[in-house]
């Protein structure tokens, strides 16, 4: 439930990489991450190649690498179920350390974790480079119907607003000498989470009032048109370019 | 009220009578005239029927007996367009009002939603901020100002869209006495009609040389905001409360009216 998250993947440099076009590098995330995921397992040099790739675009970007990788562990979830797969997987066995593992477990494992995470990184930098605010509008330039790219310029502006609200919810139950220590105070945290739903519902529909008084008829004006020269296209491109050969080049060999 | 060959007041509500779905009954026969350039303050205690009146005023609610109209436009379906950028209602959260990522945009929403876009549309977004004091906050989030910024823009939002009257429900609710003081200027400053809904007494003193009480869904008084205030009984009678210590004889309104110093 961090506060205000949203604006803290946003890392304030002045980089080639920041001043690209939200949606050139949406595009070039996109097309990234499907030659990534189009690379056979087996070619696990392949896998280094594109991590170098990303290094490369961190070091033009001017991040600093160790809070980056600290973020990688938003996908801790789906390591947690690479690491189940070497011993559910059925097929041949091999043994390591006394335990034995599925082979195919193994690849499967490997395959999961070596694409999710450096799908995961290329994300986080486009996070790192992008604010929210342009990101949406990237989108939207792309060509995402306009509800859903609403309800995330909703979810950028209330996110903090919702936050706020758990906290002040948070301190007065502390203030009441509530402390969550195990299970049996899961019901009162249950609670809170149904109350900040209907006032975060109670909220929608006074937004909705306010918004249909100021002329609201389903559609959020575009005020800043996004323009993208071919120089900055081919910028950004280079990313994917650079990613493709090594793709084909692990299916070939 | 309408003079014959004047121009039309900026608000004529006449017979307004409404229930809920619910069968709760909010209003029963308001009668209320703002002429052009008016400042008038609708008091009444919670559950009066305040927010109710209010959402009339450009159509959001409608299906009762009696008559809206701004400017000489009724309030009538074929209108609401045209009605929804003459009555500018700033609503009691500014976190309701300001929906958008950044005070640029959610000021431009509304003059962008009647079709405004490029150089006159950052223009007017410009001017709109001036108007609040606010235009060098135009790229912050909302969520990143302080409540009284956020009211002022909220405020922004509407003066944008060139309202004939402004509607401002609570404006000086959560405020501290400088954002308090800072919105009055502001509020003092904007040559504009002005309806504004509330239940501090002394800021409708300061602000609006006319008052109207609702009470329970009807205007029960209606006259000079130092007259209804003095009179101590209409305002128990109808849960109506000065501040310990407030004398409203003790303020002159003439001297209220001096244009401010600071």
């Amino acid at each position: 439930m961090g506060a205000g998250h949203a604006h803290r993947l946003y890392t304030h440099r002045s980089s080639p990489a920041h001043a690209l076009p939200p949606h050139c590098k949406l595009a070039a995330v996109l097309c990234f991450v499907l030659v990534v995921v189009s690379t056979p397992r087996e070619a696990v040099w392949a896998f280094g190649a594109y991590a170098l790739l990303l290094a490369a675009v961190t070091a033009v970007a001017r991040l600093p690498a160790v809070p980056l990788l600290r973020r990688l562990l938003i996908e801790a979830p789906f390591v947690a179920f690479a690491l189940l797969m070497p011993f559910v997987v059925p097929g041949e066995r091999i043994t390591v350390l006394g335990a034995g593992l599925s082979v195919p477990g193994l690849w499967g494992a490997w395959n999961i974790l070596a694409k999710a995470t450096l799908g995961t990184a290329a994300s986080v930098l486009l996070a790192a480079t992008t604010e929210p605010r342009d990101l949406l509008l990237g989108l939207q330039r792309l060509g995402l119907p306009q509800p859903l790219t609403q309800i995330a310029s909703f979810m950028v502006r209330y996110g903090d607003v919702v936050a706020d609200e758990l906290r002040r919810m948070s301190i007065a139950r502390r203030s009441r000498g509530f402390a969550a220590r195990g299970p049996r105070q899961w019901g009162v945290l249950a609670k809170t989470a149904g109350a900040v739903f209907i006032r975060s519902y109670e909220r929608g529909e006074r937004v909705h009032l306010a918004m249909v008084s100021r002329g609201y008829t389903g559609e959020l004006p575009v005020i800043r048109e996004l323009r993208a020269t071919r120089a900055q296209w081919a910028r950004a491109a280079a990313l994917p370019a650079a990613a493709l050969p090594v793709c084909l080049l692990g299916r070939l060999l | 009220m309408n003079a014959p060959g004047g121009p039309a007041p900026s608000l004529d509500v006449r017979g307004l009578a409404y229930a809920y779905p619910d069968g709760h009954q909010a209003l029963f026969g308001v009668d209320l005239t703002v002429a052009r350039g008016e400042r008038v303050a609708l008091l009444g205690p919670n559950g009066a029927g305040k927010t109710t009146l209010v959402l009339h005023l450009n159509g959001i609610l409608a299906g009762g007996a009696g008559a809206v109209s701004v400017a000489g436009r009724p309030v009538v379906r074929e209108h609401l367009p045209e009605i929804r950028r003459l009555v500018g209602i700033v609503f009691q959260d500014p976190d309701d009002q300001l929906f958008m990522p950044t005070v640029q945009e959610d000021v431009a929403f509304g003059p962008a939603a009647m079709g405004l876009r490029g150089d006159e549309l950052s223009a007017r977004v410009a001017a709109a901020l001036r108007q609040v004091g606010m235009a060098e906050y135009a790229d912050r989030p909302p969520h990143h100002l302080s409540f009284g910024q956020r009211r002022r823009v909220a405020v922004a939002t509407v003066l944008a869209m060139r309202p004939e009257i402004l509607v401002l429900d609570e404006p000086s609710s959560n405020l501290d006495p400088a954002a308090r003081r800072e919105l009055a200027q502001i509020l003092r400053s904007l040559d504009i009609t002005v309806l504004m809904v509330t239940h501090d007494l002394p800021y409708a003193l300061e602000l609006c040389p006319r008052s109207v009480i609702l009470s329970e869904g009807v205007i029960v008084a209606d006259g000079a905001t130092g007259d209804l205030l003095a009179d101590e009984e209409l305002l128990r009678r109808h849960r109506l409360e000065l501040p310990f210590g407030f004398a409203p004889r003790a303020t002159p309104p003439g001297l209220l009216d001096r244009p401010d110093t600071t």
